[in-house]
């Protein structure tokens, strides 16, 4: 056995009494119905705002390969003017894809931090907490959809700083932001729907890249559905990310685009994600 | 069904399997509502899976758990409220400040925003952690994140409070600092404890009544004095005490386990976990 505790110092109630404690006495009203979810996705924005403003290092990190694409592929291809992009130079039509992979890249791995957060002990504490799964999980989608939110801004700057010439209309900058969150809520929510079933990060890691090379590629980031073989189109109208550049292209650009539907499908694919990714996460709690 | 207040926890009969591992094998067991009570014993036990019964984070399949009367297959959330949980890892979070680490389980547990900021920042001051309140928590001795940890389980205002292997890898000095802390919170407050370990000479000193775990049941229940004291009357009656000074507690789980109690308590994950902690704390 252990050594010992040291003799006692330290603290004795009347000191508590004396300090204060009267609002520990008291427990806080329980939120009911509809007002708890809401909280709780409030909750968790707030913790990734705060970490992200603690530490912003991964916000220019994350940013070094967007500007790649961008300033490498963008232009070569503008000057090859291999891809038919109707009359849009081809680094303006490949921003939204862009700013729509740089969104997807942070949510897609966010189930690591889902099982880093097991591990530290962290996801059990908040699961012991008067938190219905479903909201946890939204509450984490959100987290992620304000962390790829930040991320996108970046990647606007610098597509603007390098001509692309996108709309400053703040109600379809509006319209941005909700397509980049709704889809980072459906990539993360897909992330911690794989983390619930491989348990693992190494595992969880693997996934992760081979499966986000696969969703870029087979969307219409690059390139117009119409180029694509009849195989890709299919993988590509079922690929929710195609829905979200399809808005993005139309909201920052003002190309023909779908956004009822686009939003229909990304709301669907998101309500889909938070329940698969409810429904597995006691497996990560046993 | 009323709920019974003099009870704080009753299992009845409560049995968890991992696969072919019984880890809770038909535990009944009573935790008094105001009492410090100490669930004992070595790795591997059963000591965290009924834990995990107890806070609703592993279902209920036999037997019954109720908390403060509610049932925690049944009545989760009413149980969860009921709770505040420091688990076995160092599970502040190392980005966060001391402060916001303590808001988010504030606002988790719907504390309005006009009265968040006092009751953080009194949670914060009954661990003594006001001056460090805005430093990250990364920055943090073990001893002074197990404090936020408990600071962050007082901020709800807890009936129940459930800690986990607190001490787990801390110093003597921090550990004494930790059980002081859980002291004086519970004399302040009424607040029941729930706390394994198994540090048996803390459990001696701390708690008010103790149960010895092994091998998924409780084997032995009463204060540290009367197991000691019952033990020591055995051995005189079997004329086997010899100059032996009173027994401890750790004499009272050898004479209970028996051969049982070898080196292979714990499962692999058991022990990584441990050993986890105790490396992050220093």
């Amino acid at each position: 056995m252990s050594e010992a505790p040291a003799a006692p110092p330290a603290g004795s109630a009347d000191q508590y009494r004396a300090d204060g404690i009267d609002l520990l006495l008291r427990p806080p009203e329980p939120r009911a119905g509809w007002r708890l979810l809401p909280a709780r996705v409030v909750a968790m924005c707030a913790v990734e705002l705060q970490k992200l403003r603690h530490d912003s290092t991964e916000l220019y990190t994350r940013a070094v390969q967007p500007a790649l694409w961008l300033l490498i592929f963008g232009q070569t291809f503008t000057r090859l003017r291999a891809i038919p992009t109707d009359g849009v130079p081809y680094i303006d039509y490949l921003a939204p894809g862009i700013i729509a992979q740089s969104a997807m890249f942070i949510a897609i791995f966010y189930g690591i931090q889902i099982i880093w957060e097991r591990d530290a002990g962290i996801l059990n504490k908040l699961l012991v907490t008067p938190t219905p799964r479903s909201a946890l999980i939204t509450g984490k989608a959100f987290a992620a959809g304000v962390k790829s939110l930040v991320q996108a801004v970046v990647v606007i700057l610098i597509a603007a700083l390098l001509g692309v010439a996108l709309t400053w209309n703040p109600l379809k900058l509006l319209g941005v932001a909700a397509i980049v969150v709704l889809g980072s809520v459906f990539f993360s929510c897909l992330s911690m729907t794989i983390a619930g079933i491989v348990l693992n990060r190494d595992r969880l890691m693997g996934f992760g890249q081979a499966i986000t090379m696969p969703l870029f590629f087979g969307s219409n980031a690059l390139y117009p559905l119409s180029v694509m073989p009849g195989w890709l189109q299919a993988v590509s109208k079922a690929n929710p990310l195609s829905y979200q550049v399809d808005a993005l292209r139309g909201l920052l650009l003002g190309t023909p685009h779908h956004l009822a539907l686009d939003f229909a499908v990304l709301l669907v694919a998101a309500a889909l994600g938070v329940a698969a990714a409810s429904s597995l996460l006691g497996r990560l709690a046993r | 069904m009323t709920p019974d207040v003099a009870e704080a926890v009753a299992c009845t009969g409560l049995a968890y399997a991992f696969g072919e591992t019984n880890a809770v094998d038909g535990l009944d067991l009573t935790v008094r509502e105001g009492e410090v009570f100490g669930l004992l014993g070595p790795n591997g036990a059963g000591k965290t899976t009924a834990i995990r019964c107890m806070t609703t984070l592993l279902p209920v399949l036999a037997g019954m758990v109720r908390v403060f009367g509610h049932d925690a297959a049944g009545d989760r959330m009413a149980v969860r409220r009921l709770l505040g949980y420091v688990p076995q890892q160092l599970s502040a979070d190392a980005s966060l400040t001391g402060r916001e680490n303590v808001a988010l389980f504030a606002r988790v547990f719907d504390v309005p925003r006009r009265e968040r900021a006092a009751r953080v920042g009194q949670a914060l001051a009954a661990v003594g952690l006001t001056d460090a309140a805005d430093r990250l928590a990364g920055t943090y001795s073990g001893g002074m994140v197990r404090r936020l940890e408990l600071a962050q389980a007082l901020v709800s205002a807890p009936r129940l409070l459930i800690l986990d292997e607190p001490t787990i890898g801390l110093d003597p000095i921090a550990r004494t600092g930790v059980w002081e802390h859980i002291g004086a919170v519970r004399a302040a407050t009424g607040m029941t404890v729930l706390v394994t370990t198994h540090y048996m000479d803390e459990a001696d000193q701390y708690c008010d009544r103790v149960g010895l775990m092994h091998r998924g049941r409780i084997r032995a229940l009463g204060t540290p004095t009367e197991l000691r004291e019952g033990l020591g009357a055995r051995r005189r009656a079997a004329g086997t005490a010899g100059t032996d000074p009173l027994p401890t507690l750790e004499d009272v789980f050898r004479d209970i386990a028996g051969s049982g109690l070898d080196e292979s308590s714990g499962d692999f994950r058991d022990v990584r976990s441990t050993r986890r902690t105790a490396r992050r704390v220093g």
